[in-house]
C-alpha cells in the first residue's frame, strides 16, 4: 500500500520496499488475523509505524483494536494458532523479522528488542527467586559465572531503585509489592540492554503514586541508554506526560498519528476527538463528558468503508462506501479520515 | 440536600489473621477499616477515593451488611443496619443496593437478563407483584438505554459497558434511596465509562438517588461527587466538598495523590510538580503508631509517631483534615470547563 504515509519525512520508496532505511524499528503494512471455529478475526489490518533511537512512540487504544496484538507479532510471541501473520513486515534496522529463523529472531529478543508487560505477578515466574530469573539471562546470553551473573543482576535491581538489591536478590515475585514486581520485571527486560523497549499497559494495574514512581524510573532508563520505545496504552493521561509521538489505534487500524502536542491540540481524526472529549479531567469543574455513541465493531465483521463510521458524528454517504487510507495531513502528522483537511483546518 | 440519610459512626471492620490448621489462634488483626465516620446526604454523591488496600471496598461491604462490623455503626434513617436481621434487615436492604465493579463476574451467565434484574422481586414481592414482573423488568432496560427487546439474551451476549447497565438496573429494581457504587466504571474502556458516568448522573437527577461512589481514579471521583472523602490504611484522612479537596488540599497524602495524576495536556508536562512518594503503604496488619502516613510523608515529625491525628477542622484547613500539619496547597490549577 503505497498511498500510506506515515514518517514526516518518508524518503520515495521507502515504504513497503523492505529496503534499509536507517529507522529502528519498522512496522510495514502489518496483517493479523485470528481463525477461530466462528470465523475469521481480522484483528490488525495493515497497520504502518515506526520507532527511532531515544524516541517515545505511545500506541493508544481501546481493548480490541490490537495494539498489543502488533506488540506480540514485533516479539514473535503472538499465539499461532489461532492468530496468523497475513501480511506485512517488521523491520529491524531494515531486517525483516517476520522472514528470519527462530534462531535469528531469538537473537533479538532481548537484546534487540525487549517487552514488559502489564501484570508482573504472571509475567514472573513464580517458582524461581527474582534475582535468579534476572542472572539466568547473563549465563545464558552472555555465558557468564554463577557468580559474575549475580553480581550483575543485583546491579539491574539497584538500578530500577529496589531497596536492599542484595537482600532481595533471593525474594520470590509474591514477596515483592506490586511496584516492586513492575520494577524486577523492568530490570530483567533491560538486563541486555535492548535497543527497543516495549512496554504494555506497563502501570494500569498500578496505584497513582506508584504509578508516577514507575513512569519515572521508565523515562530515566529510556534517556540514559537512548532506547527507542514503544508505550501500549489507553490512559490519554500517561501519554500526555510522556510520549513524543502518538498512534492512535480503532478496530486493527492507526487512524492516526501525530507529535503529541498536535494531537492534543488539534486532533485531525473524530475517534481521537471522542476520545479527548469522553475523559474525566481532574483539572476542571463541571465538565460535560461527551460520549461516542455505540460500541467498538465486531472484528469478524468489520463495518465497510470506514470502520469508525457507524459511531461517527461526521459521517457522510462516502464512509460507508470508500475505507479512508493514512494520509499525511498538515505537517509531520497522518489521519485516515475523510474529512481530515477539514478538521485541521477548522478554527 | 440537608438531613443525613445514611450516618456512619466509628466504623471498625477487623479480619482474624490466624495460624495452625486444627486449633487455629489469632496471631493478628487486618485492619481493613479502622474507625470511619461519615454522612451521607439526600440526594448527593459522596466519593470514597483511595489505593488498593486502603480499605474502601470492605467499606462499601460493611455498608451493605455483607459484613458485620467489628464495632461501630451504620444508622439508615434512625435505624442501625449492622444491629438488624431477618425480616426488618430484608426490608431495610431494598433501600439500599450495590452496583459492582466487575461486569463480567458479577452477573450470572446462565440467566437471562430478565431473570436477573428481575430476581429481586422474588424475595421483594411487594414491589412487583407476579404479573407486572416482565413489565417492570423492561421499564428498567429502557431506563438504563438498553434495548427491552434483549430481556430474553444472556449476559455473554452483551459487552462490558452494556451488562454494567445490566448491574446498574438490577440495583435499581426495588426502588432503593441509597446506592454503594464499587468501582462501577474502572473496568471499562474510556469511551464506554463516560457513557456509564452519565447515565449515573442522569438516574440521581430523575430518581433522587443519593450514591456513594468508591473509585481509585480521581478524576472519576471529581467529575461525579459533591463532597469527597479520601482513605489511607482503613481511616479517612481528610474530608470535604469537591472544590475543598482538589482545590485546597491540606493533607500531605491527599496533595500527593493529587500531583500524581497525569493529566490529558502534553502543555501542562512541565509545569506540575509530582509530589512523588517513597515506599509502599505498609501492612495493615501492623500499621505505624499514630499517624499512619508517617512513614511516607516528607513533613514526619515526632509527635506524628506519638499522637493519631484526628479528623478535624484545622487552623490551615477549612474542612476536617488528620494531620498535625495541615496546610494549605495548590496541586491542580483547575479551570471552569
Amino acid at each position: 500500500m503505497s498511498d500510506i504515509l506515515v514518517s514526516e519525512q518518508s524518503a520515495p520508496g521507502s515504504g513497503g520496499s523492505g529496503r534499509p532505511s536507517g529507522r529502528l524499528l519498522e512496522v510495514d503494512d502489518l496483517r493479523v488475523e485470528f481463525r477461530t471455529r466462528d470465523g475469521v478475526a481480522k484483528v490488525i489490518n495493515g497497520v504502518t509505524y515506526h520507532v527511532d533511537a531515544g524516541e517515545t512512540l505511545a500506541v493508544l487504544g481501546e481493548s480490541g483494536s490490537g495494539k498489543s496484538v502488533t506488540a506480540q507479532t514485533i516479539m514473535g510471541i503472538l499465539d499461532t494458532p489461532p492468530g496468523f501473520v497475513s501480511g506485512g513486515q517488521v523491520r529491524f534496522h531494515g531486517k525483516d523479522m517476520l522472514r528470519m529463523s527462530a534462531e535469528e529472531r531469538r537473537r533479538i529478543r532481548g537484546e534487540g528488542i525487549a517487552m514488559i508487560f502489564q501484570d508482573a505477578l504472571s509475567a514472573l515466574n513464580p517458582v524461581f527467586t527474582v534475582g535468579f530469573q534476572i542472572a539466568e539471562q547473563f549465563r545464558v546470553r552472555r555465558g557468564m559465572g554463577r557468580a559474575d551473573a549475580k553480581k550483575r543482576a543485583i546491579e539491574m535491581l539497584d538500578q530500577v531503585k529496589i531497596p536492599n538489591a542484595k537482600s532481595r536478590f533471593n525474594n520470590y515475585p509474591h514477596q515483592f509489592s506490586g511496584g516492586m514486581r513492575q520494577r524486577a520485571m523492568i530490570a530483567m527486560s533491560l538486563a541486555l540492554d535492548p535497543e527497543v523497549l516495549i512496554a504494555d499497559e506497563p502501570t494500569t494495574a498500578l496505584d497513582v503514586t506508584v504509578q508516577a514512581q514507575i513512569m519515572d524510573l521508565l523515562a530515566e532508563l529510556q534517556r540514559e541508554r537512548q532506547m527507542g520505545m514503544i508505550l501500549i496504552t489507553h490512559d490519554l493521561g500517561v501519554v500526555a506526560d510522556v510520549a513524543d509521538r502518538i498512534a492512535v489505534m480503532y478496530a486493527g487500524r492507526i487512524v492516526e498519528e501525530a507529535d503529541v502536542y498536535d494531537l492534543y491540540a488539534k486532533p485531525a481524526h473524530p475517534y481521537t476527538m471522542g476520545l479527548i472529549d469522553s475523559i474525566p479531567r481532574l483539572d476542571e469543574k463541571g465538565q460535560q463528558l461527551r460520549t461516542i455513541k455505540g460500541l467498538p465493531p465486531n472484528l469478524m465483521n468489520i463495518p465497510p468503508g470506514c470502520p469508525f463510521n457507524p459511531r461517527c458524528p461526521m459521517a457522510q454517504p462516502v464512509c460507508r462506501e470508500k475505507v479512508p487510507p493514512l494520509l499525511q495531513v498538515g505537517h509531520a502528522r497522518a489521519s485516515a479520515c475523510h474529512f481530515a483537511e477539514e478538521l485541521v483546518n477548522r478554527v | 440536600m440537608s438531613e443525613n440519610i445514611l450516618e456512619v459512626r466509628d466504623l471498625v471492620k477487623h479480619y482474624p489473621v490466624t495460624q495452625g490448621v486444627v486449633f487455629k489462634k489469632t496471631v493478628g488483626q487486618v485492619k481493613a477499616v479502622d474507625g470511619v465516620s461519615f454522612g451521607l446526604r439526600a440526594g448527593e454523591t459522596l466519593g470514597v477515593v483511595g489505593e488498593s488496600g486502603c480499605g474502601k471496598s470492605t467499606l462499601a461491604r460493611v455498608l451493605m451488611n455483607l459484613e458485620k462490623p467489628t464495632a461501630g455503626s451504620v444508622v439508615y434513617k434512625g435505624q442501625d443496619i449492622s444491629k438488624l436481621s431477618g425480616g426488618a434487615l430484608r426490608r431495610l436492604r431494598r433501600q439500599i443496593q450495590l452496583v459492582m465493579q466487575d461486569p463480567y463476574t458479577s452477573l450470572n451467565p446462565r440467566m437471562t437478563v430478565g431473570d436477573l434484574i428481575g430476581e429481586p422481586f422474588d424475595i421483594h414481592s411487594e414491589v412487583a407483584p407476579r404479573g407486572s414482573r416482565r413489565a417492570k423488568v423492561r421499564e428498567l432496560l429502557d431506563l438504563v438505554g438498553l434495548n427491552p427487546e434483549h430481556i430474553n439474551r444472556y449476559p455473554h451476549q452483551f459487552s462490558g459497558g452494556q451488562r454494567q447497565r445490566i448491574g446498574i438496573a438490577r440495583a435499581l429494581a426495588l426502588r432503593p434511596e441509597v446506592i454503594v457504587c464499587d468501582e462501577p466504571v474502572s473496568a471499562l474502556d474510556v469511551s464506554i465509562q463516560a457513557q456509564v458516568m452519565n447515565l449515573l448522573e442522569k438516574l440521581q437527577g430523575e430518581l433522587g438517588l443519593s450514591y456513594v461512589f468508591i473509585a481509585h481514579d480521581l478524576s472519576v471521583v471529581r467529575h461525579l461527587s459533591d463532597r469527597v472523602a479520601v482513605m489511607y490504611l482503613g481511616k479517612i484522612v481528610e474530608i470535604g466538598t469537591e472544590d475543598e479537596i482538589y482545590e485546597r488540599p491540606t493533607h500531605p497524602y491527599t496533595q500527593a495523590l493529587l500531583s500524581a495524576v497525569p493529566v490529558p495536556d502534553p502543555t501542562q508536562r512541565n509545569n506540575k510538580t509530582i509530589i512523588r512518594l517513597t515506599g509502599d503503604v505498609p501492612s495493615p496488619i501492623s500499621p505505624p503508631s499514630g499517624c499512619r502516613f508517617r512513614t511516607r510523608c516528607w513533613k514526619a515529625q515526632e509527635v506524628c509517631a506519638q499522637q493519631v491525628p484526628l479528623l478535624e477542622i484545622r487552623r490551615d484547613s477549612d474542612h476536617p483534615s488528620a494531620c498535625h500539619f495541615a496546610e494549605r496547597r495548590e496541586i491542580v490549577a483547575t479551570h471552569e470547563a
